[in-house]
């Protein structure tokens, strides 16, 4: 079986995210760039069905431009055989969707695994589209997993701390949440055989983007807080009459 | 191009959730400087006369066999039938991990622009502009689709829930011919959580411990009781969820849960970058930190310099008495 993974570099969580100067988005000059946590699980996910021998080749798709590679790289570090890289020429969810399923069908992929969603977007889109693109099944946000043959099993947050078992079969779309597994390292060998692995590059016809955006800035100043005086006990009454009358939440 | 607005309404057990009544209202007031009705689209069950009360005029719905248990293709299928019964300019949907699911699948079919998790909407030259966060809450922006159809999530507890009182909506069955391939992907069961709270990212009340609550007994001991007392669900740091204090879903932050609750309390928590990511929209923040100079206390409404092992007790007293 034929795994794909979907990968995307995405600013280091804790990074500081500059506004451009003229609002129109996010200055990335000096950003320092991770492979989107989520895709994290997803990547360990298809290497963990490698090393069981459930898949036989896994893939990285990315859309991206060229600098995308480095991070692409890593991924190819920790195991995954190859990668395509997409190009696109308007970026959003649906272009990328659209773009990530034209590449997977060209590779005869069985499975495609992404992260539930982008840090940078946070869009949660694209691997639904992509389902939906694709004419495939898919089980989103899981955090427990089984393939078994061609059937699939996903384990999803229902709300209030219960999860709904999700069944489907093969050809597949699976979105990977935190809990899922713990994503290894690359290894030094693996650093090393990832210089010679191949990264292919297509071009992928897209729209014009649906979702325009504007007026970015910083999250508004919260106002600023109180840190309340006295001995414990006169701390915490003084927080139950504030938490009632002035903020009026209980 | 359609006109008016859609608002799909969610519904459990105790029967239809807060997040479409905020959503209702905020349609309503939206509807009347873009043009049009509020419909509300139910999924699963009938009726939806209730409705009404907070603004819907129609309820169309989709029910029946097909519609037993969840499934991504079946719930995608019918709120297309609904959006064509409709016609309207724009969806509006809780940002729920429902949504979440099925919509993408459905604005990919209806070539719709659709925006994820806006926390305030407004009309601007007839058209309705989401503010979203992004970047995990380090940045803002304006989102709108220019044209064709938009379908936008929203953060539950994002408007208030107006008085209610309007008149009944009309109620209006619509007819859903699943396609092949629909229930592809179904829900064949449900793990129940021990207790019933409120999920987190609807909470509107959430009380969250760190690492230094040392052990997973002392977070059942100290923190789930906390939040028993104000009806608010429990939370976590990533570095306690890490260390096995509390379970993964209970996890708030860039790769935890996203929340927005009037109060949220934090106990022991320092307020890393990662974790304010999932908690900085919060109405009221309250932090507990032994550490004058923990990063919380910069985003805390109240603070108290404290040892949480003795502020916690004392504050859970504080509000047994009170909901007595
Ligand atoms: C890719 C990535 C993703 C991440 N995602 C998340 C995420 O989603 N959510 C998240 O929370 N973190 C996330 N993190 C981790 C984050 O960087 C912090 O490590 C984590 O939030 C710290 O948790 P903490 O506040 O419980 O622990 P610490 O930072 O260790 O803080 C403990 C605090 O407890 C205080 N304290 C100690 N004893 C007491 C006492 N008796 N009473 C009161 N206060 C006391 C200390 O003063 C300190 O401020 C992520 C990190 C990375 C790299």
């Amino acid at each position: 079986m034929k795994v794909g993974v979907c990968l995307k570099r995405v600013p280091a969580t804790d990074t500081r995210i500059k506004i451009a100067s003229s609002e129109s988005g996010v200055d990335t000059s000096d950003v320092k760039w991770e492979i989107n946590p989520y895709d994290e699980f997803a990547l360990e996910a298809a290497l963990l069905m490698k090393d069981a021998k459930q898949a036989s080749e896994v893939i990285i798709f990315t859309v991206g431009e060229k600098g995308a590679e480095a991070k692409v790289r890593e991924g190819l570090a920790r195991g995954a055989d190859r990668a395509v890289r997409v190009e696109v020429g308007e970026v959003d969810a649906l272009n990328i969707a659209s773009a990530l399923a034209g590449a997977v069908k060209g590779e005869g992929v069985d499975l495609v695994l992404a992260g539930k969603q982008a840090i940078d977007s946070d869009d949660s889109q694209v691997p639904a589209m992509m389902a939906e693109v694709l004419g495939w099944g898919q089980i989103t946000e899981v955090d427990q997993l089984e393939v078994d043959g061609s059937a699939v099993k996903g384990w999803r947050n229902a709300g209030g701390g219960s999860r709904d078992v999700v069944a489907t079969t093969l050809p597949a779309v699976v979105s990977c949440d935190k809990g899922l597994n713990e994503p290894r390292y690359a290894s030094l060998r693996g650093i090393m055989k990832a210089k010679r692995k191949k990264i292919a590059v297509v071009n992928a016809e897209g729209g014009s983007a649906k979702v325009a955006y504007s007026n970015w800035s910083e999250p508004p100043a919260r106002p600023p807080g109180r840190v309340l005086d006295g001995d414990n006990a006169q701390r915490v009454s003084e927080l139950v009459r504030l938490l009632r009358q002035e903020a009026k939440v209980l | 191009m359609g006109t008016g607005i859609l608002v799909l309404c969610e519904h459990d057990d105790r029967g239809f959730k807060k997040t479409g009544f905020e959503l209702l209202g905020k349609a309503s007031e939206l509807a009347a400087a873009i043009g049009g009705d509020v419909t509300a689209a139910v999924i699963g069950r009938a009726g939806g006369a209730e409705l009404g009360a907070h603004g819907a005029a129609t309820a169309l719905s989709a029910s029946g066999a097909d519609f037993a248990s969840y499934s991504t293709g079946a719930w995608a299928r019918a709120l297309q039938a609904i959006v064509a019964a409709a016609d309207p300019a724009v969806v509006l949907a809780p940002a729920s991990s429902r949504a979440k699911d099925f919509l993408p699948r459905l604005a990919a079919r209806l070539g719709a622009g659709m925006v994820t998790e806006a926390t305030d909407l407004r009309a601007e030259g007839g058209k309705v502009v989401a503010r979203r966060p992004m970047y995990a809450g380090k940045a803002f922006a304006d989102a709108h689709v220019a044209s064709g159809l938009a379908i936008i999530t929203v953060r539950p507890n994002s408007f208030p829930v107006g008085a209610g009182g309007g008149a009944a909506a009309t109620e209006q069955a619509v007819s859903v011919a699943l396609q092949d391939g629909d229930l592809a992907a179904r829900v064949v069961d449900t793990e129940q959580a021990a207790t019933s709270v409120a999920d987190l990212t609807e909470a509107e009340r959430i009380v969250s411990g760190g690492r230094s609550v040392k052990s997973k007994e002392q977070y059942d001991s100290l923190i789930r009781p906390l939040a028993a007392s104000i009806g608010a669900t429990p939370g976590a740091s990533r570095a306690c969820v890490d260390a096995g204090y509390a379970p993964h879903s209970h996890q708030v932050g860039q790769t935890g849960k996203v929340v927005n609750p009037s109060l949220y309390i934090a106990c022991g928590i320092s307020g890393a970058i990662q974790h304010l990511a999932g908690m900085r929209t919060s109405r009221i923040i309250v932090a507990v930190n032994t550490d004058p100079d923990a990063p919380i206390f910069q985003h805390a409404t109240y603070g108290i310099v404290g040892d949480m092992f003795e502020v916690a007790p004392m504050l859970r007293q504080a509000f047994e008495q009170l909901e007595a």
